[in-house]
């Protein structure tokens, strides 16, 4: 049937645990303890219905944050990125979060540049308001928002003075790419479209930023070919209409859930869903969600704060510790901080040096329920006789029981005789070695491959 | 800004002196027999006890680690290197944001530079004339930059490029690490070069002293690393030691070559990250700090600034691994600061140049007093240079030609093409080059690596290379 030709793919294979895993890591911050069960339970389209489709109000479950001092978001140093995590740690409405956290990414802003974690939160308001509805309204509320209009010298843009930053990133970064079909010329001329935007620098930091018509250049410009007093509003549109924007917007939002290169008819397909629903992203991201490349593909490796934020989802436990706010920037994600305007490198998360950073994060995870073999009460009570297979067992039921291959569970389990030949060498040991292998295999099964990537 | 940063390394610090006590104190009971037969130490025992063994732990962790070392498959690769002649060394310097050229060297006699830079250009009598080019005068602030051209240590191409140029950072800066200007080339020109010569067993040959790997290095097979500091790369665990911590650390890297062959690519990706930080592991044990003083083998016979971010300190690092034979080759650090300077540019941008200029004379100087001087050959780059009108908000919007510079013992000093000057600019108001950077990244390969640069620089060969060595 012709209705079935032009359908987007699919996915019609088995929807069990391993799926549902996948699909709540990638489209969240990983699985509650039980989670992935119910799931696999509901089928595809029901999970990914529940998740685009979120019912009953947006709540936060689960522990709250105890931390030495209450959080004050705007205000303390590190209470931003706290605050966000604690977020995605207890949301029950994971995908809008993810959401977030992607358009946070794509339209990069630093409180390097903006110096404001209060305009930083706003910001974060409007990416979590907009998160699957129109990137019409996205883009043109991300124009005059302030933390934007100061990162990207919005403010500093003005009739006869034109700043070309945010025409820049605006085009090459936010809705066309760097290979769509416009010139320095037009970059040039959307700077004066977008000319008029200020703040007032007051002692407390800047404020009541708004548009000034004295300062904004009426007058005609050329972009794109076409001739038009534009304004800011108008450079927007212009954009999103330019024959390029769609196809690069649903190129760049797959490639947040799908590791490989959306082409051919389906990048097609997808791209006419984006234009049907007139800039909407929920049809989009629920396409992708449902399509076979999300369960058939390869696997991805997990962003650092998703791989964060899941380590305390899957145990059901929350924030004990500020130090989460440093640690992430070991592992490369430090939330408010992209390193610069184009955002993550989110293929290239793991090097020497992230891997180590996620290592300090594996053992931090674990550190409120470590177990001390030096603590009389927790080994004089561990079973003396507990086997490799036992202890490799308690740490899979410790993290949720996680699916993992067997080629690392034979790895794990390797490592959990040798640990138990080092306990039986002698008679003291027996007890307080099988503790540390414990916390030795919460963190390795943490850190194996498996659990870097979903 | 920098405040939270100073609050940040601040508790990186504190939290590595509490972690490093217990890991310290765990490690070293593993290696000291006559505490063994007395049992758990770390976790039951009081803190002056802790104290004495982290002391002596520390000592031993130095020494430990280098006997401790498995010779079948770590001390392969430096043996290697210190049998041989050493290998010539690259530290590319990144200038991130691209810099303002003509801020460093400035025309400042030039009518058509004062005009378009009506706040930013230099005072006309301020410094000092750049002896390749008098048209140009040192900014005081690269005072640094000065001297060492004036020994004949640095070379300076100031009107570097390509044709056609890009005004995007990530694509310019994509072009530079890449080596050629293809926007989907994935791997780097240095990564490249080390596929070809390099030791896939080490990691070291190809280091970005950062957060993360720089393009440059990123190679097709073989291996390279990411560290910030090689004081902090270690994997302890404060609750697993006793010979379990070593049994831990070897399944990590058991979890990395066992999936690194999967099928499944994510899952090769997180394995070859595990199997390559348990090798960067062992090669820097010499390295582990202790308690309260910098590892013994990171002390620098010369001061580093102290301002300047991580830059003087990695750099400072860089001398100290060359010192103790670590077998680098290409080295990628960020130089201080930010330089995409679009607002209120001048004093961001003389603080950081200054910052950046006077690292690079320490690491010069720091590699002669340890006669390393002959190995190593400096390169810093950025992806362009800025406009040469200011915009409307005493800042630059970008360019295109810009400025590289060479530093070294074995610099031949030379202008590296020429300044092709403010009056003949691009039809974007850009200056233009008169050496592509490609015929750069080309003469540092054919005549300071040896390598014959055709083999991963598709195009160099339709540029003529400079002669860059004495």
């Amino acid at each position: 049937m012709s209705r079935k030709r032009t359908s987007f793919p699919v996915y019609k294979g088995r929807f069990g645990v391993a799926e549902a895993e996948r699909l709540l890591w990638r489209a969240g911050f990983g699985p509650r303890p039980g989670e992935a069960q119910r799931f696999a339970k509901l089928g595809l389209r029901r999970s990914v219905n529940k998740l685009v489709n979120h019912r009953g109000g947006t709540r936060l479950v689960g522990p709250a944050p105890v931390l030495k001092e209450p959080l004050t978001p705007e205000d303390a140093w590190g209470h931003d990125h706290l605050w966000w995590l604690d977020r995605m740690v207890r949301t029950n409405n994971p995908l809008q979060e993810r959401m977030t956290l992607i358009w946070h990414d794509w339209f990069a802003t630093s409180n390097d540049g903006v110096g404001s974690q209060r305009l930083m939160l706003r910001q974060n308001y409007l990416f979590r308001r907009s998160s699957l509805g129109s990137f019409k309204s996205l883009v043109l509320n991300v124009t005059k928002d302030p933390a934007m209009l100061l990162w990207l010298s919005g403010t500093e843009n003005e009739k006869g003075n034109p700043n070309e930053n945010y025409a820049r990133e605006l085009m090459e970064l936010f809705t066309l790419g760097a290979n769509a079909r416009y010139t320095e010329k037009d970059v040039r001329e959307q700077a004066r479209a977008l000319t008029g935007w200020t703040a007032k620098w007051t002692d407390s930091g800047p404020a009541s930023f708004r548009f000034v018509r004295a300062r904004h250049d009426a007058g005609m410009k050329k972009v794109f070919k076409k001739r038009g007093r534009y304004d800011w509003k108008d450079a927007c549109m212009l954009c999103l209409k330019h024959p390029d924007h769609a196809g690069f917007f649903v190129r760049k939002l797959w490639s947040y859930f799908i590791p490989v290169p959306l082409k051919g008819r389906d990048y097609k397909k997808l791209r006419a869903i984006y234009i049907r629903g007139g800039y909407r992203i929920k049809p989009v991201v629920q396409a992708i969600l449902m399509h076979p490349a999300m369960y058939k593909g390869p696997r991805m490796v997990k962003p650092p704060i998703v791989f964060t934020a899941g380590l305390m989802r899957t145990r059901n436990a929350g924030l004990t510790t500020d130090s989460w706010a440093w640690l992430s920037e070991l592992t490369g994600q430090r939330l408010f901080f992209p390193p610069n305007v184009s955002g993550w490198d989110d293929d290239h998360w793991l090097d020497t040096g992230t891997f180590r950073g996620r290592w300090n994060v594996a053992r931090e995870a674990t550190r409120d329920v470590i177990l001390d073999p030096g603590n009389a009460a927790i080994v004089d009570s561990w079973p003396v006789d507990e086997t490799p297979e036992q202890a490799l067992a308690a740490v899979q039921a410790f993290w949720g029981n996680p699916t993992l291959s067997s080629t690392t569970s034979t790895v794990l389990l390797d490592f959990a005789r040798t640990a138990g030949a080092q306990a039986d060498e002698r008679e003291w040991r027996k007890r307080p070695y099988r503790v540390m292998r414990q916390n030795a295999l919460r963190t390795l099964m943490a850190m194996s491959p498996d659990e870097q990537t979903c | 800004m920098n405040a939270n940063r100073k609050i940040s390394s601040h508790a990186c610090d504190e939290f590595n002196r509490a972690q490093l006590l217990r890991d310290a104190a765990a490690t070293a009971g593993s290696g000291l027999p006559h505490i063994e037969p007395g049992m758990p130490m770390p976790a039951g025992t009081g803190l002056s006890r802790r104290q004495f063994l982290l002391r002596s732990g520390a000592f031993m962790l130095t020494v430990y680690g280098a006997m401790h070392l498995d010779p079948m498959r770590m001390g392969e690769a430096i043996a290697e290197a210190a049998a041989g002649p050493p290998d010539p060394v690259l530290v590319s310097v990144y200038l991130d944001g691209g810099a303002d050229s003509l801020s460093i060297l400035a025309p400042v006699e030039d009518p058509i530079y004062r005009q378009l830079r009506p706040t930013l250009a230099l005072p006309s009598d301020i410094g000092t004339p750049f002896a390749d080019d008098p048209r140009l005068r040192w900014n005081p602030v690269a005072d640094s930059l000065r001297t060492l051209h004036e020994e004949g240590k640095l070379a300076v191409a100031p009107s570097i490029g390509y044709e056609n140029p890009d005004q995007s950072h990530f694509t310019s800066r994509h072009y530079w690490e890449v080596g050629d200007l293809n926007p989907r080339l994935q791997t780097g020109w240095l990564g490249r070069y080390l596929d070809v010569v390099g030791n896939p067993d080490n990691p070291l040959q190809g280091l970005s002293l950062d957060y993360s790997l720089s393009p440059s290095l990123a190679p097709a097979h073989t291996a390279v690393a990411a560290i910030s500091q090689p004081s902090s790369y270690r994997f302890g665990h404060n609750n697993v030691w006793g010979g379990v911590d070593d049994a831990m650390v070897n399944s990590l890297e058991q979890l990395g070559s066992a999936n690194k062959n999967s099928r499944d690519k994510g899952l090769r990706t997180a394995a070859k990250a595990s199997e390559q930080a348990m090798q960067l592991r062992r090669q820097l044990l010499p390295f582990a700090t202790d308690e309260d003083n910098r590892p013994p083998a990171l002390t620098s016979p010369v001061e580093y600034p102290t301002e300047g971010g991580d830059f003087p300190e990695r750099m400072q690092a860089i001398a100290a691994m060359l010192a103790i034979g670590l077998p680098l080759r290409c080295v990628t650090v960020r130089a201080s600061g930010g330089y995409d300077t679009h607002d209120d540019q001048k004093d961001d941008f003389e603080r950081n140049i200054k910052a950046a200029s006077d690292t690079l004379l320490a690491f010069q100087r720091d590699l002669e007093a340890r006669g390393l001087a002959n190995r190593v050959l400096v390169e810093v780059w950025t992806e362009f240079g800025r406009r040469v009108k200011e915009n409307g908000s005493a800042g630059t919007d970008h360019g295109a030609a810009g400025m590289a510079m060479l530093m070294g013992t074995r610099v031949q000093r030379q202008l590296l093409g020429e300044w092709t000057g403010v009056s003949n600019l691009d039809r974007d108001g850009n200056m233009r080059p008169s050496l592509d950077y490609r015929a750069l990244h080309g003469a540092i390969l054919d005549q300071w690596m040896g390598f014959d640069s055709a083999r991963v620089l598709p195009k160099v060969r339709s540029f003529t290379s400079p002669s860059i060595l004495n």
